[in-house]
């Protein structure tokens, strides 16, 4: 297929110009923001938020009001839509390198190897056996996953007992849960994903990238998990109680000569996702055929941030460069 | 690639003076900005540059066939730096006294992100000239430092007769012959003889080349040994690399570093490699000129090497 023959949106992209490196892409009601490497929170109408002022944003999380940012200022901060910032909670002489948000507001982030969870009823923490690599909350009970060497611990916050210990060799990165709750994924430093059943603890292997996995996603059904790290979107079917186990992955919306997949975002309700590349391109597919939407040519920066509104009708990209835009449906 | 961010890798025994050498680095007037990793705050004074505290966690990484130790912390470190890229000129590893290099410089050849945006520039060892006899009996750490180098700075010169000096540098020598050698005195030393040395970057292999033309002598130290290989018939590049690929699975591990520069049969032009234990990576430099002396040599440092094998299986090379 050659480009002319891919419909494009672009004439509907608002874009804008965030001047660092985009770390994480969402939205503060409905209005798109973008948190940066220069520890800023850009607005898609040029304001900014100096949330970490001469430091730089490591990850952020959007909850829809606010965005919960870690620094590498030791300061765990809250933006929200008017640019106003409040610093949740704060590590001395390290880097918060890790934030989550859990249910009834809960908040964990991490620096080097402890975890903290902050809740209603207080704060406490959890030392993991080596540098927490990264921070996911369970869809339900209040359970939060942390990542690290060897494996992932299953930390009930509220609870004395000891976390659960999934192992498996290597240095475990971002996780993410099954909206049901049943698997959990884990991005390796090797080029690989590793999945657990949580019931069983049964093991999910799923290799064969050129490249380091950095973004992944679950549709909104758990039926399938998109991947980055290759030439096209891989997809790994996990609508049977065994998930990936002994199927192939489908693959879907293929690079240009040269290019990858870097970043990938589900549709909010339907089989459709977004894909950024590593030539700054920017695409819809659908997964039912196929079809594919340009939302941004190969224009250049690594696609390093993609989010929907919940609604489903705007679609928010930034890139390493800096560059970031809006498409409204 | 002149748009990689160089990386400078700051090694040495407890008490060999590198937090003074680091100090001088970051106090000279250069004009440049630089990211520091270093394993305690406190001892580095600096406001202008970004100082980082790192935890020296390295493990076993398995990515196809190569199996290798890395700095986990580093890469953390390092993609939380690239997002405010263009905010420093360079980056310096620190590395406590106890620390092996390799699973640093490997972390710059592992991880496709950190390789993709900088380069390791050159391993810089700090050895104190007094109490380096000793540490070489009680510290495998400090010999492994040594072997590992690329510049060698001898330092606590004016603590030490000359005659202690001399023995100490054929010491040094004894176990690394190729790396440059500079003599201080608390730390003072130019910082072009410190950075930006190119040291990892193959098409500056052509630098080290009169330490090559040593020839084929080698020195003797109880573990760690060196040894360099020539020969002026061309290789079969075929031979070559299935036995390189062998080399580096079997010695790997000992292996702390390797370089070498190839001529093959029906081929015009330079090939050059370097290895740090079971990587090894290479590419073709340029055209011989027409009045260089096409010669292929291989340097190998290692711990406990078998270098009859090495010896024989680098001649088997030779294209018939």
């Amino acid at each position: 297929m050659t480009e002319n023959e891919v419909r494009s949106v672009a004439e509907l992209v608002t874009s804008c110009e965030a001047g660092a490196h985009i770390v994480t892409a969402g939205f503060l009601g409905d209005e798109a923001a973008f948190a940066t490497g220069e520890g800023e929170v850009v607005f898609l109408d040029g304001r900014k938020a100096a949330a970490h002022p001469g430091g730089s944003i490591l990850e952020a999380v959007f909850d829809g009001a606010r965005v919960v940012t870690a620094g590498d200022d030791g300061r765990v901060v809250a933006t929200g839509a008017e640019g106003n910032s409040e610093t949740l909670a704060e590590v001395k002489n390290k880097w918060v390198d890790h934030v989550a948000l859990g249910p009834d507001g809960a908040l964990a982030w991490s620096a080097g190897k402890t975890a903290y969870v902050k809740t209603k009823k207080g704060e406490r923490s959890f030392e993991a056996p080596s540098t927490v690599g990264g921070l996911a909350f369970a869809p339900k009970g209040f359970r939060l996953a942390v990542a690290h060497y060897n494996g992932v611990s299953l930390w009930f916050p509220n609870s004395d007992a000891k976390p659960e210990f999934l192992e498996w060799k290597g240095s475990h990165l971002c996780l993410r849960w099954s909206p049901d709750g049943k698997f959990l994924v884990t991005t390796m430093q090797e080029n690989a994903l590793h999945g657990w059943r949580i019931a069983d603890s049964k093991h999910m292997r799923m290799s064969g990238y050129p490249a380091r996995i950095r973004s992944f996603c679950f549709s909104h059904d758990g039926k399938w998990l998109a991947t980055s790290g290759a030439e096209a979107v891989v997809m790994w079917p996990f609508a049977s109680k065994d998930g990936p186990m002994g199927k192939e992955p489908d693959m879907l919306a293929s690079a240009r000569q040269g290019s990858r997949v870097t970043c990938v975002s589900f549709h909010p309700s339907s089989q459709a996702l977004s894909v950024g590349y590593s030539d700054g391109m920017v695409m819809m597919a659908r997964m039912s055929d196929g079809a594919e939407i340009l939302v941004r040519g190969p224009e250049g920066g690594e696609v390093t941030a993609l989010a929907w509104h919940r609604s489903g009708m705007s679609l928010a990209y930034g890139t390493d460069e800096g560059k970031a835009g809006v498409l409204n449906l | 690639m002149s748009d990689k961010i160089p990386v400078t890798v700051l090694t040495g025994y407890l008490g060999a003076g590198k937090t003074t050498l680091l100090n001088r680095i970051l106090s000279e007037p250069h004009g440049k900005k630089y990211a520091v990793i270093v394993n305690e705050f406190g001892e580095i004074g600096i406001d202008n540059d970004l100082i980082v505290g790192a935890d020296e966690e390295v493990f076993e990484m398995n990515n196809g066939c190569v199996c290798c130790t890395v700095r986990g912390d580093l890469i953390r470190i390092i993609d939380g730096l690239l997002k405010r890229k263009g905010k420093f000129d360079g980056i310096l590893v620190e590395t406590t006294g106890l620390a092996d290099p390799a699973p640093v410089a490997q972390t710059f050849f592992v991880d496709e992100t950190v390789s993709g945006k900088t380069a390791l520039d050159a391993v810089v060892t700090v050895v104190d000239a007094k109490f380096l006899k000793d540490r070489l009996k009680d510290a495998p750490e400090a010999k492994n430092q040594i072997a590992f180098a690329d510049v060698l700075v001898l330092n606590k010169t004016d603590l030490v007769t000359p005659e202690e000096l001399k023995e100490v540098e054929l010491r040094i020598r004894a176990i690394n012959p190729f790396a440059k050698i500079h003599r201080t005195a608390r730390g003072a030393i130019a910082l072009d003889a410190v950075l930006s040395q190119g040291a990892f970057d193959l098409d500056r292999i052509l630098a080290i080349e009169p330490h090559f033309l040593e020839g084929a002598h080698h020195h003797h130290d109880e573990e760690v040994q060196s040894f360099s290989f020539s020969t002026d018939k061309p290789l079969d590049p075929k031979t070559f690399f299935a036995w390189i690929d062998n080399v580096s699975q079997i010695q790997g591990p000992n292996i702390l570093r390797a370089k070498g520069i190839l001529s093959f049969k029906d081929d015009d032009e330079r090939y050059v490699m370097q290895g740090v234990h079971m990587m090894f990576e290479g590419d073709h430099q340029r055209a011989w000129r027409a009045d260089e002396k096409r010669e292929s040599r291989m340097v190998f440092i290692g711990r406990d090497l078998n270098q009859k094998a090495l010896r024989e299986g680098f001649e088997a090379c030779v294209a018939q």
